[in-house]
């Protein structure tokens, strides 16, 4: 082949990955421009089939925003995410990191084995479990408060941020504590002197993905929470905005834009570490 | 034993942290203890419930055996739920597959806007999928629906035709596959391309230098290694895909006539809004073959990589 029938191939090849990554990028992000034009478009925009529906016929209104911060509860309902989320957090550090560090360590041909034991039963998907649990949370006095989704949240996201953690402390060198248990310190107080300060990185991904995991959950809010003040958002947009006959479209596809897109940026800067902890270690 | 000096009991006190057999236990614990208490109790009383007459108002509950397993084997419902799941899954991840494959070949190597393209690929799999469905219930309008006008526009429905795409039973089950394959394209996407990425270059040097062509490299050398990853991610795919409920509860509720239907959505009609714990806690078992038999092979790759 010659050289230049060669490079009009590679720039075939590049044109080639381009057309297909931006066809991918047209359909997957498509739902979502169209909430974007459609939280900003007048009702008589909207509801009229004679209209270009991929323009704004009449100037954009910030109508549908005003109304779904005025006269929804959405402002509650991501007051109730964050309050959730912290609380969710909390418990999960708590119960995941020391957990994920003796995962790490532990020596012992069963301590892998336990680690994928622990990250499967993140799998066990809500639709499984949601019924008994109804009955749980209801024998437990906090059916329809936010106190139920606290106390069974951690359920998945305690697995999932163990065996990730367990991945992020396996990366720490051991020559680190070794050292600091020959100058006298205890093996717990390695752990928190030294391994803890160098860890945030990993503990904030930990953090970012409770976070972005309670905020996608769905089946056990709508499942124990009943009262439309104690929705979190993805619950309460979907089951409270489309009650009824009358779908508020503008407000809800602002929602689930103003709910989705921040979480999406932060996610955005972890993927590589949330990939790892998928891979099982199939990747090497 | 003879008993310790005194000076050495304040150390022994303190030195059970020193003592790693005991230190692992005593840190995993809490967190075993809690998913054991979260997952494991409800699992049981699933379980327990299946066997029995359980419904929201009931106090006292009886042993009746296997009869809400043969009420819900004579339901036609069950048998189209099934077949919905099933369906819906295998048509869903095999397109999946192909698609997250082209897809993360294509996104190999430096590009301009790399960090935005990937931001735009990642968002249906980072958004709650509930809101996520909400966007595709608004595309998939009756009256407003953007793709019947693009489609009309384009001239590829006459300006008769108007499809209903979630009132009908096989426009309904598409839309379903449609949103499934739309959330799960970007998980795979990410999962295949960490695996194309640690192949080592010099592979595909040498491939290019002994003269494979693009297709003979890809099926010959690229296909085969990333073979195992690829199987992870159909293995999370299969999994949230065939337990998941969110995408039929929000675009069709079961219907029309309960034709859309899933295992997941069907058990939460039934135990939840119709109050039949006993009947939805055993149709909700259902789904935990497929559940199981990928832990297995779960476990079979940890065993693996933990070998070589």
């Amino acid at each position: 082949m010659s050289p230049a029938a060669a490079r009009a191939r590679r720039l075939a090849g590049q044109a080639g990955y381009g057309a297909i990554r931006l066809f991918f990028v047209i359909i997957l992000a498509f739902p979502f421009y169209w909430m974007l034009i459609t939280a900003f478009k007048t009702n008589k925009d909207l509801y009229n089939t004679a209209n270009n529906p991929y323009l704004f016929n009449s100037p954009p209104t910030l109508e549908h925003i005003i109304v779904l911060f005025r006269d929804t509860l959405f402002v509650q309902w991501l007051a109730n995410t964050a309050f959730v989320g912290l609380l969710v957090v909390a418990i999960t550090l708590v119960l995941a990191v020391p957990a994920g560090y003796a995962l790490a360590r532990m020596t012992g041909p069963w301590a892998q084995t336990l680690g994928v034991a622990i990250f499967l039963t993140y799998l066990v998907p809500p639709t499984i479990l949601f019924i008994p649990f109804s009955r749980i949370i209801a024998l437990l006095g906090v059916q329809d408060t936010l106190w139920s989704l606290v106390l069974v949240y951690p359920s998945f996201t305690v697995p999932f941020c163990t065996w990730l953690l367990m991945g992020f402390f396996k990366t720490i060198p051991r020559d680190l504590e070794d050292a600091a248990m020959i100058d006298g310190l205890s093996r717990l107080g390695a752990f928190l002197k030294v391994v803890m300060p160098i860890s945030l990185a990993g503990i904030l991904t930990a953090v970012i993905f409770t976070f972005t995991l309670v905020t996608q959950e769905f089946v056990y809010g709508v499942t124990f929470i009943t009262s439309s003040s104690s929705y979190t958002v993805s619950v309460g947009v979907p089951t409270f905005l489309v009650r009824g006959d009358v779908y508020f479209w503008g407000s809800m596809m602002a929602a689930c834009l103003i709910a989705s897109v921040p979480i999406a940026l932060i996610y955005n800067l972890f993927v590589d570490r949330f990939v790892a902890g998928f891979t099982v270690g199939a990747v090497k | 034993m003879i008993a310790a000096p005194a000076a050495d009991k304040g150390r022994a006190r303190w030195s059970f942290v020193d003592n790693e057999r005991r230190l692992w236990p005593t840190m995993l614990a809490p967190a075993i203890i809690y998913i054991a208490l979260l997952v494991g109790v409800p699992f049981v009383l699933s379980l327990f419930y299946s066997v029995s007459n359980a419904t929201v108002g009931s106090r006292g509950i009886q042993f009746v055996g296997l009869e809400n397993f043969r009420r819900i084997v004579e339901s036609g419902t069950f048998w189209l739920s099934l077949k919905n799941t099933v369906m819906i899954t295998v048509v869903s991840q095999f397109l999946v597959i192909v698609c997250a494959n082209i897809l993360a070949l294509a996104l190999t190597g430096e590009f301009r806007g790399k960090w935005l393209v990937r931001f735009l690929i990642l968002l249906p799999w980072v958004a709650p999928i509930s809101l996520g469905s909400i966007g595709w219930l608004w595309i998939f309008d009756s009256i407003y629906s953007v793709i019947n006008w693009t489609a009309r526009a384009v001239g590829l429905i006459g300006p008769h035709e108007w499809p209903i795409w979630l009132g009908e039973p096989t426009l309904a089950k598409t839309s379903i596959i449609i949103v499934n394959v739309w959330r799960i394209v970007p998980l795979a996407t990410v999962i295949i391309l960490a695996g194309l990425s640690s192949i080592p270059q010099d592979i595909h040097d040498a491939a290019q230098v002994d003269g494979a062509g693009f297709w003979r490299r890809y099926f010959e050398i690229t296909g085969p290694l990333i073979m195992p990853i690829t199987l992870v991610a159909l293995l999370f795919g299969i999994i949230f895909t065939f337990t998941d409920m969110i995408v039929v509860f929000v675009l069709t509720r079961g219907g029309p006539y309960d034709t859309t239907q899933v295992i997941a959505s069907w058990a939460y009609f039934t135990g939840i809004q119709g109050g039949d714990l006993a009947g939805g806690a055993a149709i909700s078992l259902f789904l935990f073959p497929v559940l199981a038999i990928v832990a297995v092979v779960f476990l079979l790759f940890a065993k693996r990589a933990e070998v070589t």
